[in-house]
């Protein structure tokens, strides 16, 4: 496989992934903005939500305000924010396009129906739309997507870049919803199991689309220490760390094992060695060493699991 | 000026149409126009646009789709296809000599000086014999009719004629949508093409090369806009689509960058133009091309689809000659016509041209897309006024024909069925065999009256059928 295509198949399960994730914050954000504005605790919230995704200085830059209307329009339409739903759709469908011969027609078919679904939407007054269903259809469409990809694509090296990119982003994003915490819990300490506490470990929860699986997982209240358990350390979460990067460790074998000894394995062993370390954590361990220390050195980990990827297999071997 | 319809004699249905005539008969309007919006959703759904960057608008722009089909019966096909094959032979036998001992110059049937200062002459493979003798490997032959067995040759593509997706997705979607017309007519099929042209590309794949071939197509990237036929194309053939950065030139031959390092290429069916080849060797600031490409195509290490320096047999001023070619390398008499030329840089001719705008179509040599040509009935006094102030600055670089009757085929417009011109391009395989597919692609001249198919100036795309006996 070209070096080019592997790397455009690598992205566009990257952006995929990326723009569900900023979905699901469209759909937070929305939330917030319902709430009122009690001693700047819920704006904060949405801040630091913005804060994660890195995009918090653009935000305040192009908008300033927090309303429903610039809510929508940065995270959903605004092309200049790199994280939009439509910059995310547009990059990773014009990478379908240049890779048109390594994806099914399925595949291909979902990624254009949702880059033009989303242009016809982008046309629509903005008046008549609903926030809520600007982040059901994302979701539906990147499902698709995925679906046809599960469905349709052959299990070749091609399918472990796609894949690839869709679990380090996902291990990426989950890490840095987490890290929200950190922004907001530092400086008021008193917060601590307190009902906005509560409150903002459920947007976490409904940010990564995980809140009505937490209570299969474990019932009960909400507490800090389950929620982190849940996203970082629980084997059956989707969007856990561990699995996502277990997910991660997968392709990386498959491509390991299909290309033999000839080509270098440096991303597939840093992988396992994260994986490994990851493991032998438990939930207590973390908190002590401090969530956002913990979440730090993972997600420097990704980057450079992400980077090794690129040596590996990206530049073509010259 | 009458033109031939080529569905109906008078009114009366011709023969392969029968069965369309019932067909357009029984349907009723609303039906119509719910099968074109299916038809459009259908070519944006699957992608098949025609990119246009830069322009502003919609970068994914429709080519519109005529869903009347042209049909052709088995004898019109057999006899065009023999002219078609006859041409194809005369012109590689021509590349083969101009850049070998130019017998044809020789023996004073062409001009030395439109050979040898044709922009597109490449000096650098002067000697330089391709395998199987073979420079260009898919020839687009642009084709009008004027009448029942009459039908000229308006130009020639040497290099890399586009267009050959739109002859695939064009029956691809009727099938699609109206499977019982193919039940009803018996239609010969065009999906065997890309097969056709991977073996092809395979036999001519260099004396080096000793396994099976690795083919590839080079294009210039997503952002041109015929990037979807090259996706397209690769995609059915099972090759990679490369870009000049994803080869490289290591010792004597030309690789791929590859997730499991490089790979050995053979043959490269470029769609990119000559002077972006090789920045080593053509435009030096050229980033398309591959540095180092034709030193291995010179020692025999890749193949490179068309060959370089094809472009001069395509050229509108050696047009004029190619019924010179035919006898002269074939022995044999042109099955096609060329249509008859007046080249400005004759003394006679440019008398006659000149005196003659007004019915005449006048072109750039160099020109293509439509663009800077005459059509001199559908001009007002003053075009054609301020056309022949073009011509006087350079009459070296224009050639005249007589307005040719295009024939017209019914077309769907609001009203429902209503004649518009037509032209065709087949596209010719030429390896070790030659091959053409029953079928071509039928641009259509959507405005009423306009004699101009390209699809830069409101041409739309047909499905072309050969019936089979």
């Amino acid at each position: 496989m070209l070096s080019r295509t592997a790397a455009n198949l690598f992205w566009m399960g990257r952006h995929l992934e990326r723009a569900d994730t900023a979905a699901r914050l469209l759909d937070v954000g929305q939330r917030i903005t319902l709430l009122p504005n009690t001693a700047s605790g819920y704006q904060n919230e949405w801040n630091s939500l913005l804060q994660a995704s890195g995009s918090a200085d653009l935000f305040a830059e192009k908008y300033g305000e927090i309303s429903q209307e610039n809510i929508e329009e940065f995270i959903f339409f605004d092309r200049q924010n790199p994280s939009s739903v439509m910059s995310c759709i547009e990059k990773a469908r014009e990478a379908g396009r240049i890779v048109r011969t390594a994806l099914t027609s399925q595949v291909w078919d979902a990624l254009n129906v949702a880059y033009q679904d989303l242009r016809r939407i982008e046309r629509t007054p903005r008046d008549t739309l609903h926030t809520a269903s600007l982040t059901d259809v994302t979701t539906s469409h990147t499902s698709t997507v995925r679906g046809a990809i599960n469905a349709t694509q052959l299990r070749n090296d091609g399918w472990h870049f796609m894949n690839l990119g869709y679990g380090l982003e996902r291990a990426d994003a989950t890490a840095r919803l987490l890290d929200v915490k950190y922004y907001v819990l530092l400086p008021r300490i008193e917060f601590v199991g307190s009902g906005l506490d509560t409150y903002q470990w459920q947007v976490i929860l409904r940010a990564l689309s995980a809140h009505r699986a937490y209570h299969w997982a474990y019932g009960g209240d909400i507490t800090a220490g389950r929620v982190a358990d849940f996203l970082i350390l629980n084997g059956e979460s989707p969007r856990s760390l561990i699995t996502s990067l277990y997910e991660a460790v997968w392709n990386l074998e498959g491509l390991a094992k299909r290309y033999g000894d000839t080509v270098p394995t440096n991303a597939r062993d840093k992988a396992r060695e994260v994986l490994t370390r990851l493991q032998a954590h438990d939930i207590d361990m973390i908190f002590d060493e401090g969530l956002h220390e913990f979440l730090t050195w993972f997600i420097t980990e990704i980057g450079t699991i992400s980077g090794l990827v690129h040596e590996d297999y990206l530049l073509g071997g010259s | 000026m009458t033109y031939y319809n080529e569905m109906y004699e008078g009114s009366r249905v011709r023969e392969p149409y029968a069965r369309l005539s019932q067909w357009v008969e029984t349907m009723p309007a609303d039906f119509r126009q719910m099968k074109q919006a299916e038809a459009e959703a259908l070519f944006r759904r699957i992608g098949i646009t025609f990119a246009v960057y830069g322009e502003g608008g919609d970068p994914d722009r429709l080519i519109p789709f005529d869903m009347m089909p042209r049909v052709f019966e088995q004898a019109e096909w057999r006899r065009l296809e023999r002219g078609i094959k006859q041409r194809a032979r005369a012109l590689n036998a021509f590349l083969r000599d101009v850049y070998g001992r130019a017998e044809i110059v020789r023996a004073g049937r062409i001009p030395a000086r439109l050979i040898y200062q044709n922009e597109a002459y490449e000096k650098a493979v002067v000697g330089v014999v391709p395998p199987r003798g073979v420079y260009s490997h898919i020839i687009g032959i642009d084709l009008v009719r004027t009448a029942k067995d009459e039908f000229y040759v308006l130009e020639d593509n040497c290099r890399t004629p586009s267009g050959v997706s739109y002859m695939l997705e064009n029956r691809e979607i009727m099938m699609r949508m109206f499977p019982g017309l193919f039940r009803a007519n018996r239609i010969e099929p065009v999906d065997q093409y890309p097969d056709l042209l991977r073996r092809t590309l395979e036999s001519v794949a260099p004396a080096k090369c000793h396994d099976r071939p690795t083919c590839v197509i080079l294009t210039p990237g997503h952002f041109n806009s015929a990037y979807y036929e090259h996706s397209f194309l690769a995609n059915l053939m099972g090759v990679e689509l490369v870009e000049g950065a994803d080869l490289f030139v290591d010792g004597e031959f030309v690789y791929m960058r590859t997730t499991q390092g490089p790979r050995r290429v053979d043959v490269i069916y470029r769609r990119i133009d000559d002077p972006f080849l090789d920045p080593l060797c053509f435009r030096p600031d050229s980033l398309l091309g591959v540095p180092g490409l034709m030193d291995v195509y010179r020692s025999g290490g890749v193949s490179i689809c068309s060959a370089p320096g094809a472009g001069v047999a395509d050229d509108k001023a050696i047009y004029t000659f190619v019924p010179e070619m035919v006898r002269f390398y074939l022995g044999e008499e042109p099955l096609l016509q060329n249509v008859q030329t007046w080249t400005l840089w004759k003394d006679d001719d440019y008398r006659y041209v000149m005196e003659n705008l007004a019915d005449l179509v006048v072109k750039e040599v160099h020109g293509s897309g439509g663009y800077g040509m005459l059509v001199g009935p559908k001009s007002t006094k003053a075009e054609i006024e301020a056309f022949r102030a073009k011509i006087e600055t350079d009459p070296g670089n224009y050639i005249a024909q007589p307005t040719l009757a295009l024939s017209t085929c019914p077309t769907f417009v609001a009203e429902g069925l209503a004649p518009r011109h037509v032209d065709l391009r087949p596209y010719c395989l030429c390896g070790d065999r030659i091959e053409l597919v029953p079928g071509g692609l039928t641009r259509v001249a959507l405005r009423e009256g306009s004699l101009v198919v390209n699809s830069s100036q409101g041409g739309g795309v047909k499905d072309t059928w050969v019936l089979s006996e």
